[in-house]
């Protein structure tokens, strides 16, 4: 949780619908996720999906992680109810959306 | 572990006199009421004595009172009921009675009247609130049509606390047309206000035992004598044929009960718990950006709602919860349908905002050790969760 200074790759994603909001900063070494952390205004399964995504991706290549899928990120978390899936979806983006803004710095 | 209950607008605990009260009524004097021997009318009696505590609480008539099994059902038929009177007596005339109703009311009055609606048997007026939640008496005049057979204001809303003007709007009905009838949501208000429904002027009113420390389950309807009502539960004629089905005989007692103890102690209660929510109001607006909804004046002694920039309703009802203190929020996240409570939107408060909605609401049981333990809680939580956020320019 927090900030990364001078990350490779940071992305901020909101939903507009309930409000959350997530920001991911990544920094690459070797083609691997080599930090990664959170910061997120929202609830409770928010805050847990964006949590949990940063412990999955660590030390991971890059080509990998993009892959993670929504419901990888909620069975991770020993499942959602169906009300909070959009949480899972919210981190999945946020990752692939800080991985494309890495791409486009390199 | 320390537990601050602070969510007793939700509901409360069934207090040990009530439950004491209603043990006997279980296996002992179980009869069905309807029955003429012994076990029945141990049972017709205990209905009956609660009946007439509640009839003199409300400052009600003789057989103007039936209980039902919350205030949601209580709503449902009051509406339902004189909607459904109007409709047969319309049969021919064409004209569709007409509803009144305030746009921060409880979903049960909302959802039946948008029910009523659509199925063709009311027109409905969704009056506006200001900023503080209040409704206007002028608003309601405005509103008013030839066809108006209803106006339905809640006395207490629920999420900020607001006291609306029932009795001002029970004077201005009778002055301008006394065959308009008027139904009061009264749940929040039981314990801490003037329920009397002469004073209030209303016709009908609304009320369930839980937020009063009797049981989930039980709730109970004052009608007006000469007020026109079709029952929604057909069957056995039970109370007055209004609401059939074999009396909850133990949860009736527990309701009358939990009323005679509200009306004991009620100013005590009054003030004890107005001192503790302004102790909380005052603690908790130290926080930065920190804003407290409702009527500053107008306002039930137990509710204090607050909206708190920067940081989202569930999450802080969830990191309470870990620190043993119960509250509620309006929260699109901690709502079922991820949007923001209709109350807050009708109060024009941003959905930003209401993102960071906070409601405490205390109970009889409340100290002034618990009121600073969550003054001693809330400002960590806070700076925790706004650390936690990103910085959004």
């Amino acid at each position: 949780m927090g900030e990364i200074k001078n990350p490779d790759g940071v992305a901020t994603v909101g939903n507009r619908r309930c409000g959350d909001i997530m920001k991911l900063y990544i920094k690459v070494k070797d083609k691997k996720i080599s930090d990664i952390k959170f910061q997120t205004l929202g609830c409770g399964a928010a805050i847990a999906t964006s949590s949990i995504i940063t412990t999955m991706v660590k030390g991971k290549p890059v080509a990998e992680a993009e892959k993670i899928t929504n419901q990888a990120i909620a069975q991770a978390l020993g499942g959602l109810p169906p009300v909070k899936l959009h949480c899972s979806l919210l981190a999945a983006d946020a990752l692939k959306a800080a991985i494309a803004n890495y791409r486009k710095k390199k | 572990m320390v537990k601050v209950y602070l969510d007793n607008a939700a509901t409360t605990q069934v207090d040990t006199e009530v439950f004491r009260a209603m043990r006997p009524y279980y296996s002992l004097k179980f009869g069905n009421a309807s029955e003429p021997h012994l076990w029945g009318q141990q049972a017709r009696k205990a209905i009956e004595e609660s009946r007439q505590i509640i009839t003199q609480f409300l400052g009600a008539k003789l057989k103007e009172i039936i209980f039902t099994s919350c205030a949601t059902e209580s709503i449902n038929l009051a509406h339902r009921g004189l909607i459904e009177s109007f409709k047969v007596a319309n049969l021919h005339s064409g004209k569709v009675p007409h509803i009144i109703t305030s746009s921060i009311e409880h979903k049960a009055v909302l959802e039946t009247c948008k029910h009523l609606e659509q199925i063709g048997w009311a027109k409905v007026t969704y009056l506006p609130v200001d900023e503080y939640g209040l409704a206007s008496v002028k608003d309601v005049e405005k509103a008013i049509r030839p066809e108006t057979v209803l106006v339905s204001i809640m006395y207490v809303n629920n999420e900020v606390g607001t006291i609306e003007p029932i009795v001002e709007i029970g004077q201005l009905l009778k002055k301008i047309n006394p065959k308009i009838y008027f139904h009061c949501d009264a749940t929040q208000a039981i314990q801490y206000l003037d329920c009397q429904v002469d004073k209030l002027g209303v016709d009908l009113l609304s009320l369930t035992g839980h937020k009063f420390y009797a049981p989930k389950g039980i709730g109970a309807l004052y009608i007006r004598k000469g007020t026109p009502m079709v029952r929604q539960q057909d069957g056995g004629g039970q109370e007055y044929g209004l609401r059939a089905g074999t009396e909850n005989v133990p949860y009736i007692v527990g309701l009358g009960k939990a009323i005679e103890l509200i009306a004991n102690r009620k100013s005590v209660i009054v003030n004890r718990t107005k001192s503790l929510r302004d102790r909380l109001i005052k603690g908790i607006l130290k926080i930065p950006e920190t804003k407290l909804t409702g009527h500053p004046a107008k306002r039930v002694p137990h509710i204090a709602s607050f909206i708190i920039e920067g940081v989202e309703g569930e999450a802080m009802l969830l990191l309470l919860s870990d620190k043993g203190i119960a509250a509620s929020s309006g929260s699109a996240c901690t709502s079922g349908i991820l949007a923001p409570s209709h109350v807050l939107t009708a109060m024009r408060i941003s959905q930003k905002s209401a993102h960071g909605s906070l409601r405490f609401s205390l109970g009889k049981d409340t100290t002034t050790q618990d009121i600073d333990y969550v003054l001693e809680v809330m400002p960590k939580i806070v700076a925790q969760l706004r650390r936690m956020a990103p910085k959004i320019i």
